[in-house]
């Protein structure tokens, strides 16, 4: 296939092969990025906890304030695992990816002027880390005793369990078990590793820095209910648990309550949202495009009738008129794909300017081109086939 | 003449119906894209109170040791009662909220959990609120920590039916308040004097008190939801002495002058409170004093995912134009001969200029059209996400004219190129070929 004549043809459609060409190069540079986007995205959500998410149910109240908190919360906790299905029962101070944690910046030495990285939290009742389904890879779990009471916020029990993540970030290289640090005057001791566990709202590489504490219930640990159960049962549990909450305390507040699924599903609600408008965007694109491929060739088949019924008299089969405007359709397809590659580039910087996005990985650029080269061959197809059909009659009838 | 053009423009376009499908549709996706996000992005960074925000401020210091070149955007305790009895603006107001237990005069009946807020009685003159019933505290109260209450007209409308409550009382946690005042409908969009409280965009509050009278009765918790320290805490009920941020600190300056005064006086007090051995900064005091919007952006109230979809929105648009320029120039160089026989016959460039443009702004109104019924359907779909600000997404009267602005201004832009090439059409060529 020549294609000096179809450049030719080309530069004496110059505004219009150029406008198609911009056309693809904005498309195939949104598409990339949004596509991009929504990977990004998808990848999040499939985060891992470190929780066994299944048969967990959590009931927020507005807690127990004064003397009562600690008696009122175990007296709750002995009712709730009554409840036919229940598990176990316990408190917590926040679960992961509820938007709500306790941070701290821990010191390093006892004078505290080494700080180590902003880290979450957390703190529960006797049995929490069963409860939740946090896997223990190195040292034990806290002991009946260490659950202890409570100093303003923190645990009288100077026991910590952190999460390898942390672990790796304060003492790289070391073995974790025993090592040491302060909450301002408070020093903590490791005592167990958990393999993973998310904070309260995801950060970057920071996400799963925890340091986990002990104590009874008490005021500040009072409010958040979470109970485990067979995933089956957990809508009875949960009906049942805050009617039997509801029943003992008449004055409790039950501000929320629901399944640990549904609470991650919450989180990434607006992950969600901005996957589906990308995704929406994406398909339209494609959509316009096509037609306007499609548009501007049946055009062009129009317009050359008769140049078409010249080269089909002279000799030209049928197949060699669709190769025409398939290779036409493909070098401006190739054209768009080229300008829309560099203009990709440039709106992915601009987005990890201001998004905070990586870098676009180079794998996009071939899989973006050959997406477009399917688009583009698919819309011109129809006009293509319609021009291998002019007679080749239409030479000698003049207009 | 217009008439005429309108009347040749939909002849056009009813003889290629497809092609013209086919731009209204590229015209109405892409404007419908753009109206919905912009619908939300309207939304979500409107001003608030748009009469008064030029004089609302948001000064702030840095009280705290920690190394940041920023003031910080709470305060302390000491912070916020010297500034407020200072008194140095022509109204300010400390700020912070919490959901209490709110009990109705019906004995037995179940607690609510209810938004309120703590603060100064400047606060209801200061932020423009209505009342329907009554007035705020007066500053009496706030100094004798008066146990009295402003509620809002949700809460009025569900404990007393609407009716004038003033002088009945209510219960917060364990304690009971006088009412003094029932507001009108009040709920800024964003909630732009508590964003550290609950969300930006969350519902009205429910109850005022005044802010002494909070510290009084300091087991009612109301601390904000960002309490944020910096060294050892002992005591986390009494807030007083610890080294906490967890108040807001709103002032009102009325004039140019009074605003630079302010900004002086903030450094002055930051200077003072160093020789006192409390603010340990290097060289300069770190303070600033920003607007209302200025302080609604430093604090990006709007999710940057709803800019980022706006942005998304134009891009495509971008691509819906190029491709209606390009099916508008088709259609227009098609017709060459039509155009070589006007000219031939008389009509001006400007004239065949000003026909084809005629068509063009038609597609763009059929566009803004359908843009129209996409943009309502998009902002249907906004409505049912679970966002805080999903149940306010509803196109107000100017987006409304801005879809039909918008798709004409698109529509006229994406027809000058095509229009422009087919009046150089020559008449004399044309009518030879044919």
């Amino acid at each position: 296939m020549e294609i000096g004549p179809i450049l030719s043809a080309l530069r004496r459609h110059k505004l219009a092969a150029g406008l198609l060409v911009l056309e693809i190069a904005v498309a195939c540079a949104i598409l990339c990025n949004a596509v991009f986007m929504i990977r990004q995205r998808l990848a999040e959500m499939q985060v891992h906890t470190g929780l066994a998410e299944n048969g967990l149910v959590w009931l927020m109240t507005d807690g127990v304030s004064g003397d009562d908190a600690t008696p009122v919360t175990e007296r709750n906790l002995v009712a709730l695992r009554g409840i036919a299905g229940v598990q176990s029962a316990v408190t917590v101070v926040s679960l992961p990816l509820s938007n709500n944690s306790m941070n701290f910046n821990p010191s390093m030495d006892v004078d505290g002027t080494k700080h180590g990285p902003n880290a979450q939290l957390m703190l529960g009742s006797p049995g929490y880390l069963q409860t939740l389904g946090l896997k223990l890879v190195e040292g034990r779990d806290f002991d009946a005793d260490e659950y202890a009471g409570m100093e303003v916020w923190l645990p009288q029990s100077s026991s910590m369990i952190v999460t390898r993540a942390l672990a790796g970030r304060l003492w790289p290289g070391k073995d974790a078990l025993g090592q040491v640090f302060w909450i301002g005057k408070r020093r903590f001791q490791v005592i167990g590793v958990v393999d993973h566990m998310v904070r309260g709202e995801l950060r970057g590489t920071a996400s799963e820095y925890v340091a986990l504490f002990a104590a009874r219930p008490a005021s500040a640990l009072s409010a958040l209910y979470v109970l485990r159960t067979d995933p089956a049962s957990r809508d009875r549990v949960l009906r049942q648990a805050a009617d039997k909450l509801m029943a003992l305390n008449p004055q409790m507040l039950i501000n929320d309550k629901g399944t640990y699924t549904g609470l991650r599903d919450h989180y990434f609600a607006g992950d969600r949202a901005m996957a589906w408008l990308l995704a929406t965007v994406c398909v339209a694109l494609l959509v316009v495009t096509a037609l306007g491929i499609g548009g501007l060739a049946s055009f062009w088949v129009a317009q050359r009738r008769k140049q078409i019924g010249v080269r089909r008299a002279i000799g030209a089969t049928r197949r060699d008129i669709l190769r025409y405007f398939q290779t036409e359709n493909f070098l401006i397809v190739t054209g768009g794909v080229v300008l829309g590659m560099a203009l990709a580039y440039a709106i992915n910087l601009l987005l990890m300017a201001h998004y905070e996005l990586p870098r676009l990985p180079a794998s996009y650029f071939p899989i973006g081109a050959l997406a477009l080269w399917t688009i583009g061959q698919l819309a011109v197809l129809g006009p293509a086939l319609r021009a291998s059909r002019v007679p080749p009659v239409v030479a000698t009838r003049s207009v | 003449m217009f008439s005429y053009y309108l009347n040749l423009a939909l002849r056009s376009l009813r003889r290629t119906p497809i092609l013209t499908a086919l731009m209204v549709l590229a015209i109405g996706l892409g404007i419908g894209a753009c109206i919905t996000t912009l619908t939300v992005l309207h939304l979500l960074s409107g001003d608030p109170l748009p009469d008064k925000s030029g004089q609302l401020f948001y000064p702030q210091i840095k009280p705290d040791t920690r190394s940041k070149t920023e003031p910080e955007g709470e305060y302390t305790y000491i912070d916020a009662t010297n500034l407020l009895r200072e008194h140095r603006a022509d109204r300010q107001a400390i700020v912070v909220s919490a959901k209490l237990k709110v009990f109705g005069p019906q004995p037995g009946a179940r607690p609510m959990s209810l938004s309120t807020v703590a603060t100064t009685t400047d606060f209801f003159p200061m932020f423009d609120v209505p009342f329907r019933y009554g007035a705020g505290w007066a500053v009496a109260d706030d100094d004798a920590r008066a146990r009295v209450a402003v509620i809002s007209q949700a809460l009025n409308d569900k404990l007393f039916g609407g009716t004038d409550s003033v002088g009945k009382s209510i219960r917060l946690e364990k304690w009971d308040f006088r009412i003094v005042g029932v507001l009108k409908h009040w709920r800024p969009v964003p909630r732009f004097y508590d964003l550290f409280g609950q969300g930006s965009f969350a519902g009205g509050d429910g109850v005022f008190i005044p802010f002494a009278t909070s510290r009084d009765l300091a087991d009612l918790g109301i601390q904000g939801s960002s309490l944020d320290c910096w060294g050892q805490l002992t005591d986390q009920v009494h807030l007083e002495n610890q080294p906490c941020l967890w108040l807001q600190y709103w002032v009102e300056l009325d004039t140019p002058a009074r605003v630079a005064a302010y900004r002086e006086y903030l450094v002055h007090y930051s200077e003072q409170q160093k020789a006192l051995g409390r603010f340990q900064y290097k060289d300069k005091p770190i303070t600033a004093l920003r607007g209302l919007m200025d302080w609604l952006s430093y604090n990006q109230v709007v999710p940057s995912d709803v800019r980022l979809q706006t942005w998304v929105a134009f891009g495509f648009l971008l691509v819906c134009l190029i491709n209606t320029v390009g099916l508008l120039l088709s259609k227009f160089l098609r017709r060459s001969g039509e155009i070589g026989v006007r000219r031939a016959l008389g009509a001006s460039r400007g004239a065949v200029f000003a026909q084809l443009l005629t068509e063009a702004g038609l597609i763009g109104v059929a566009g803004g059209m359908l843009g129209l019924l996409l943009a309502l359907a998009g902002l249907w779909a906004v409505r049912r996400s679970p966002t805080d600000y999903a149940a306010l997404a509803h196109l107000d009267l100017g987006m409304f004219l801005t879809t039909f602005v918008l798709a004409l201004l698109a529509s006229l832009l994406a027809g000058l190129l095509p229009a422009w090439r087919a009046c150089l059409v020559p008449p004399a060529l044309q009518l030879k070929s044919n």
